[in-house]
This record gives structure tokens, sequence and C-alpha cells, in this order.
């Protein structure tokens, strides 16, 4: 064997378990983007993504949590222990979704302020929840105060490769690139974002497709979050961080340019950066600077995709604003 | 005689907003493959009666009959169902779609989202009436012109056979409405019976068969166009004789008192918005700024007014009027302008947006002006409530306080007639006005023409940037035309024909031709001296 092969065998073999671990890492931020993306089409900035992101995982987690703790293991039957966190994480998150529907569209509250309160509301809510558990359990791993659904995690995850759940992410992105692009109502519902008067007197019924497209892409990033606790954190809650993911998402969705099949790829690059100081072995001191390379990095994209020019990059033209059929 | 079918009657129609009668048991008649002008002042109900045949407002009395069959229309997509289609005077497009799919936004059609099978549709359209447009073009390429191409295809493309348009021609050049009202009698040919909302009577005469006058919410009338003339419409419209003629002294003192040179404005894009503009305004004189919307009228008056960067080869000179002494006006923003003792008012294009709040009362709105003045730390507030008690009754603002009402609350004309009075009030040397008129009615248009050549006797500079030929060709003394961010030509507005200036608007960049007229211009004006 040559020095050179050596060298490559290695190489291979980091990329062997880097990739799969980036990918892993890459889909809650997928679910949050398109998520995202969908919403903001209809003109509906939700900043609320990171608290539905953490209600739809804790909804999720006590699904599972209930679920395994009604009967013993041995009981347990496969599609229930998917059907059941998968349905309470929807849920969850399809009433979060609700609530910032209710708010900006029909009480046209600022979408700026609600957006926000929500997050801190659903964070709140869910270390609330998440802590409870914990406390009824007294459950402990690696010295940290945590709970793990056990069980629930064998139906979801595949270990260190992406399970079904980071596919469906995929398959979802896919889906709503082609829903906005080539359907007639993807088009309505852009039409809605931009110019909702134009779509009002086309005949669109606008509250109808900005509370669809909302509560539709919220219950999109909840799903981030369930997949945050199946596949990142394999099932256990501690103290998840999963308000970042949810922020990197909305960066996200502008350094796309409202683009969810561009997002797959952009996505799987910042899941890369998340976890390159677990994996480069940084110098003990210096730990901490690597892991603000994702932060960084998202700074610098922002500076660089503001500069754009082209009126398609641009976001939809009445994102943020809510609309008053009689203000003409 | 063959008898006449009707494509729409309405029957007694009424509509009240609150306690305000816009329109009072209202009877009118379309008739099939006829077009007919709906002709009246502002606030005479003309848009709010199409608003209740094209579905927008639902009639509180009255019963609509569509080719003779009683009919309930309740919503847009019934008006369309029965073949009735309006284009908005506000155009409702989005601007990041093409042009197809803007046509094909909302329909049910069956089938998948097809926009070739759709543009095919909108070519055949296209080439039957004889309109320009490419379908794939993304609408905020588009000139005004074009965009409307697109709405009134957006109207056919749905079947509409009764064509509503509400002030089509008010955004376009001469050349552009000739085009259009060949689409129009195309369309009348192939048996479309169509209604025209417009202000400007010599397009009534020439486009219509037949005219409908409203005044105050009450239907006057019809006449055929082949009995009227401008005089009798108006007569009829107003209710009472008026003089249609703008007065136009000479003045005698007149002296250079704003001179820009070489001006160039960039936007933040980079794009030059004004190229290399350079004229002279001079006092006792109104200088007119003609131009298709957006060739660079409101940054040529913002740069003037401090409110635009300048980019660095460009001058504006000011003259003062009691020294003589010029002035260097580049780089300052309007505070440092008014510091340094420049009588400049700028009355702007977006009167809530730039000139007023809305939500003030009209002194307040005068204060804006003057709060600087005085030593003390507290507001004098008496001051600019006699100024605007002086201005309301100079100008006769309908408005029932000065100091209680906001402002939003007023009608259109008397919130330009406070913006236009209160900076006449500041006593200007230059004194520059955009669209002055847009949305005004007759009457108070020429209240605002009055007034303004009151203070060009009284020795101001005056810029007027307007939008109606007919008017800038009978107000102004001389017209500098714009297109696309250059001067085209000064030329003066005795002489010129209207025609003339229309072509100079759409000459894009062929700097040869519009450098003779303005030296022609310079010529005659040698001559005249």
């Amino acid at each position: 064997m040559t020095e050179s092969g050596t060298f490559f065998t290695v190489l291979i073999g980091f990329l062997a378990s880097f990739i799969p671990r980036a990918i892993m890492q890459a889909m809650p931020l997928l679910y949050g983007s398109t998520g995202e993306i969908l919403t903001e089409k209809s003109g509906n900035l939700n900043l609320g993504i990171p608290g539905i992101m953490f209600v739809g995982a804790i909804a999720g987690v006590s699904g599972a949590f209930l679920y395994e703790h009604s009967g013993s293991a041995a009981q347990m039957n496969g599609f229930l222990a998917v059907l059941i966190p998968l349905l309470c994480c929807l849920v969850g998150s399809f009433l979060m979704g609700l609530l910032y529907c209710f708010l900006t569209v029909t009480l046209r509250a600022n979408q700026n302020v609600t957006g926000l309160s929500m997050t801190i509301f659903g964070t709140g809510i869910a270390q609330f929840l998440g802590g409870s558990l914990i406390k009824i359990t007294h459950a402990q791993s690696a010295g940290v105060a945590s709970i793990t659904i056990t069980e629930t995690v064998k139906y979801f995850s595949n270990g260190n490769v992406p399970g079904w759940l980071a596919y469906t992410g995929i398959v979802i992105a896919i889906l709503v690139a082609l829903f906005l692009r080539y359907t007639r109502a993807g088009m309505q519902l852009r039409a809605v974002g931009e110019n909702p008067a134009t779509a009002d007197a086309a005949g669109i019924n606008v509250t109808r497709y900005k509370y669809l497209a909302t509560i539709i892409g919220s219950m999109i990033a909840g799903l981030g979050g369930l997949c945050f606790v199946m596949e990142c954190a394999h099932g256990t809650w501690s103290e998840p961080r999963i308000d970042q993911i949810g922020w990197l998402a909305i960066a996200l969705v502008i350094f796309t340019a409202w683009r969810p099949g561009v997002s797959i790829f952009a996505s799987i690059m910042f899941g890369a950066l998340l976890i390159l100081s677990d994996h480069l072995n940084p110098p003990i001191g210096i730990k901490e600077l690597y892991t603000l390379i994702p932060y960084v990095v998202t700074l610098l994209v922002l500076i660089i995709v503001s500069l754009r020019k082209k009126r398609e990059d641009q976001p939809p033209q009445s994102l943020g604003l809510a609309y008053f059929r009689e203000e003409r | 005689m063959e008898a006449v079918k009707n494509a729409v009657r309405m029957e007694g129609i009424t509509k009240h907003f609150g306690s305000v009668i816009a329109n009072r048991s209202i009877n009118l008649e379309l008739h099939e493959g006829e077009i007919l002008s709906l002709l009246g002042e502002n606030g005479s109900g003309k848009t709010t009666l199409m608003n209740m045949l094209s579905g927008i407002y639902y009639p509180d009395e009255g019963q609509i009959y569509i080719h003779d069959q009683p009919v309930t229309i309740k919503s847009p997509k019934d008006a369309f169902e029965y073949g009735i289609g309006m284009i908005h005077q506000h155009f409702k497009l989005v601007d990041v779609f093409t042009a197809t799919e803007n046509i094909i936004l909302g329909l049910h059609e069956p089938g998948m989202l097809n926009l070739k099978r759709a543009a095919k549709k909108i070519k055949e359209i296209s080439e039957r009436y004889g309109f320009e447009i490419d379908p794939n073009q993304k609408v905020y390429n588009m000139s005004v012109s074009q965009k409307q191409t697109v709405e009134i295809i957006k109207v056919l493309y749905r079947g509409a056979d009764i064509l509503i348009l509400d002030e089509p021609t008010a955004v376009l050049t001469p050349q552009e409405t000739d085009k259009l009202f060949a689409v129009m009698r195309n369309m009348q040919k192939d048996g479309k019976s169509l209604i025209i909302i417009t202000h400007k009577l010599h397009e009534v005469l020439e486009v219509s068969d037949r005219v409908a006058i409203l005044r105050k919410g009450e239907y006057i009338g019809d006449v055929l166009t082949a009995n009227a003339n401008q005089q009798s419409l108006t007569d009829m419209m107003v209710g009472r004789a008026v003089s249609l003629n703008i007065d136009r002294p000479k003045s005698q003192q007149t002296a250079e008192r704003l001179k820009v040179e070489h001006l160039t404005v960039k936007d933040v894009e980079g794009v030059k918005r004004l190229d290399d503009v350079s004229f002279t305004a001079n006092s006792g004189e109104i200088l007119g700024i003609a131009g298709i919307a957006g060739s660079g009228q409101r940054e040529l008056l913002e740069a003037i007014a401090g409110l635009q960067p300048i980019e660095p080869e460009s001058r504006i000179m000011y003259f003062d009027p009691k020294t003589g002494k010029e002035q260097l006006l580049n780089g300052m923003d309007p505070l440092k302008i008014i510091r340094s003792g420049v009588l400049l008012s700028f009355v702007p294009e977006d009167r809530f947006g730039m000139g007023l709040v809305g939500s003030m009362t009209i002194a307040q709105n005068v204060m804006l002006r003057s709060y600087r003045k005085g030593r003390s730390p507290l507001l004098d507030q008496q001051s600019p409530r006699i100024l605007a008690e002086k201005i309301v009754n100079d100008l006769e603002v309908v408005t029932p306080n000065v100091d209680k009402i906001p402002l939003r609350r007023l009608s259109g004309g008397n919130v330009q007639k406070v913006l236009v009075g209160r900076e006449i009030e500041q006593s200007p040397s230059v004194l520059m006005t955009a669209y002055a008129v847009r949305g005004l009615d007759i009457n108070t248009s020429y209240t605002i023409y009055n007034l303004l050549t009151e203070q060009k006797m009284q020795g101001v500079a005056v810029i007027y940037v307007g939008e109606d030929l007919d008017v800038l060709l009978e107000l102004c003394d001389r017209i500098l035309v714009l297109c696309g961010g250059q001067v085209s030509g000064i030329v003066d507005a005795r002489s010129v024909t209207k025609e003339q200036v229309g072509l100079m608007m759409t000459q894009f960049r062929k700097t040869g031709e519009p450098q003779k007229t303005a030296n022609e211009t310079k010529e005659a004006e040698h001559e005249e001296q």
C-alpha cells in the first residue's frame, strides 16, 4: 500500500460516515425551510417556525412517551408506534399554524410580532412539557437529565444512516417545488403572495389560500422538529436547540430564493457545516469557534444574496402585509 | 330603422355609501355593438355605476338586464359569466408573472395547467383585434400601454362581449391612444359593446357613438356624438356654461431663476434615470414637463428639491430674485436649501406620501412648513391656524374645520388645494408641481391652473409636470419633453402641436433629431427678441 492509497482509504472512510450524518443533520432544516417557503409564498412571513418546530417535536415525543409507557415493549405495534408520534406532531403544529393564521389573517395582527411571540411561546411550552416528562421519570443519560423514547426510535431511525423521515423530507421538498411551479393552484398561491388584490379580483379566495398554505407549511415544519429528535438526537430529549435549526431554516428560505428544490442541496451544505466541528477534532479551546461556522456562513450568504438584483429572486411582493379588501 | 338591441340596460339603479348617495335612480342603456362614452366630473358616480355592472358593488335598488334578461350580479365572477369585463384604472397584475400567467390567473380551465395552449389562444386574440403582445414577457418589463393590453386581453380571454374601460387613456401617449382606439373599433366590428369612461372630451368625440352624462350621481341624459361638441358636453356635465380656455398672459419680467446643467441621476441599481438634462426655468414663465409616465419627471423635481443624489457633473444653479446672486444647490438636502434662503416650493406627485400627513389636520399640515420658526421651545399653534383658514377661504376648500378633522377625510380635490395653497403661501420664487390636477375634476383643475398662472404673473418660475398634453399646450409657455430620462427637446408651447410633442415623447435616444428641435426653438426665441 502506498501512502496516497492510505490517505484515500481514510478519506473515503471519513466521507462515508460524514455524508450520511450531514444529511441527517440537514433534514430538519429542509423540513423547516420547505414549510416556510410554502407559507411565505402566500404572503405570510411566519417567524414562528422555530416555535412550531419545537411544538411539533415535543408533541411527537409526548405521544411516543405515553404509548411506550401504556404497556410493555413487547406489546408495541410497529404501525401505531409510527402513527401516534406522527399524528401528535402534525396536530401540534397544525394548531400552531391555525393560531398564527387566525391572528394574522383574520385579525390582521402584525406578522412579525405574532411570529416572534409564537416562537417564544412554542419554545417555552416545549421545554415545559419536556421538563415535566423528565421529572416524571427522573431519567438521566450520561449525567444529563433527559428522556429517551427507546422503543419508538427503532421504528424511525437507522442509527447512523438517514431513516425514512429523511427521505420523506426530500420527497416533500420536491413535491412542493413541483406544486408551486407547475400547478394551477400553485400559480394562484404565488399570485396571492405577490398581489392579493389582483388575486382577489381574479376570483381567488385569498383567505383560504393563506390559511391552507400557512397551516400546511407549519405541519411540514413541525415534522422537521420530530425529525430532529428522531434522527439527530436518536430519540433523546434533554434540552434540544431546535430554535437554532428553525432560524437557520428561515435564513435558508432567503438563501434559496424561495426554491424548495434548491433547498435540498443548501440544507445538506448547512447540515455539513453544523457537524463539521465534531468531525474535524479541533484543538480544545477553539472548538466553539468551529461551531460558529454555520452562523458566520449564514451571515455571509445573506449579505451576498441581498446583492441579487433579479426580480424573480426577490421575496413575494406582499410578504409580511395583511390584506384588507376594503382598502383600495 | 332597425330595432336596437340592448346589451345592457340598467333601470332605477341607486347606491348609497353611508349617508352619501353615489347613484340616484339611474337608467342607462348600452346598445349592442356600440361604443358609449360615460362622461361626468369627479364624484359624479361613473365608476360606482360601472362597478355595480362588474360585480364589485351591489346596487341598493334597481334592476340590471343583460341582453334583455334580468340578472343579479354579486361578484366579479358573476359579471364574467354574463360576459361583462371591466378594465380598471389601476391595473391588477402580478409583476413577476408573464402576460400569459396573468391572463389565465383565477380561471378553472379543464385539465392541467398548460401555458403553451394559453399562449396560443392569446396570440389568436391579439391577431384578431390588432394587439401587439409577447405572451412570455414579464409584467415588470412592460410599459403602461402593454400592461393595459394584458388587462384587455384578460377580459377577452374570458369571453367578454361587454367591455368597460375606466379612463384607459389617462396614462397613454397620443400615439398609444390612437392604437387603443383602433383596437376598440376592431372589437366593435366584431360585435362587442363597449363603455369608455374618460374626462377628455376630444376623445369622447373621436371614439364613441353615443355619450351618456352623469352629474352628482344623477343621469342627465344622452346625446349622439355626431350631434355634440366640446362646449355642449361640458355644459351638460357641469350644469352651467364653463369657459374652457386657460388664460395665458405673457409676463414682461422674465429672468433666469433656475439653471440646470448636465443633470444626471442614477437609481440604486445604477441605471440612469436622468441623463445629461439641461434647461433653464425663468421667472414669469410656466415651464411644462411632458413625457410618458416614468421618463424621469419625478427624479428631475426631486433632484432639484434635494431629495435625490446627483452625479458629480451635474450643476443646479439658483439665482436669487432680490440680489441676483448665484447659488449652487448641488448636494444640499431640503433643510439646507431652506436655511440658505432659497425659496423653493414643491408640490409632489404623491400627496400623502411626501406632501401631507393624512391623519393630521389642515392647520397641523400647514405647520409642517413653519414649525422651525420662532424662538420659543413651544410650538406656535396660532399662526398656522390663521394661515390654514386663509387657504381654506382663498381656495374654497370644503371642510367643516381646519383644526379638528384629519386631512384624509377630505376629498382629493380639497386635499390638493390645501397642498398647493400651503406651498404658494411660502411665497416661493420657484414653484414645482407634479401632476397637480391628477384625479381632480374639471372645475378644481381650472382653479389650480388659474393659481399657477397667477403665481407666474407675480414673477414666480413655475415648473409644471403634467400628463394631459392639451393642458400643457394651453397652460405653459415652454415645454420640456423628457424621453427615457433624456431631454428630447424644449419647445415653445404656443407654436408646437400635440402630435409633435407626442412624437418627441416616444423618440427614444435619437439624439440627432431632438437636438435639432431644441436648436430650432432657440432660434425661434432669438427671432422673437
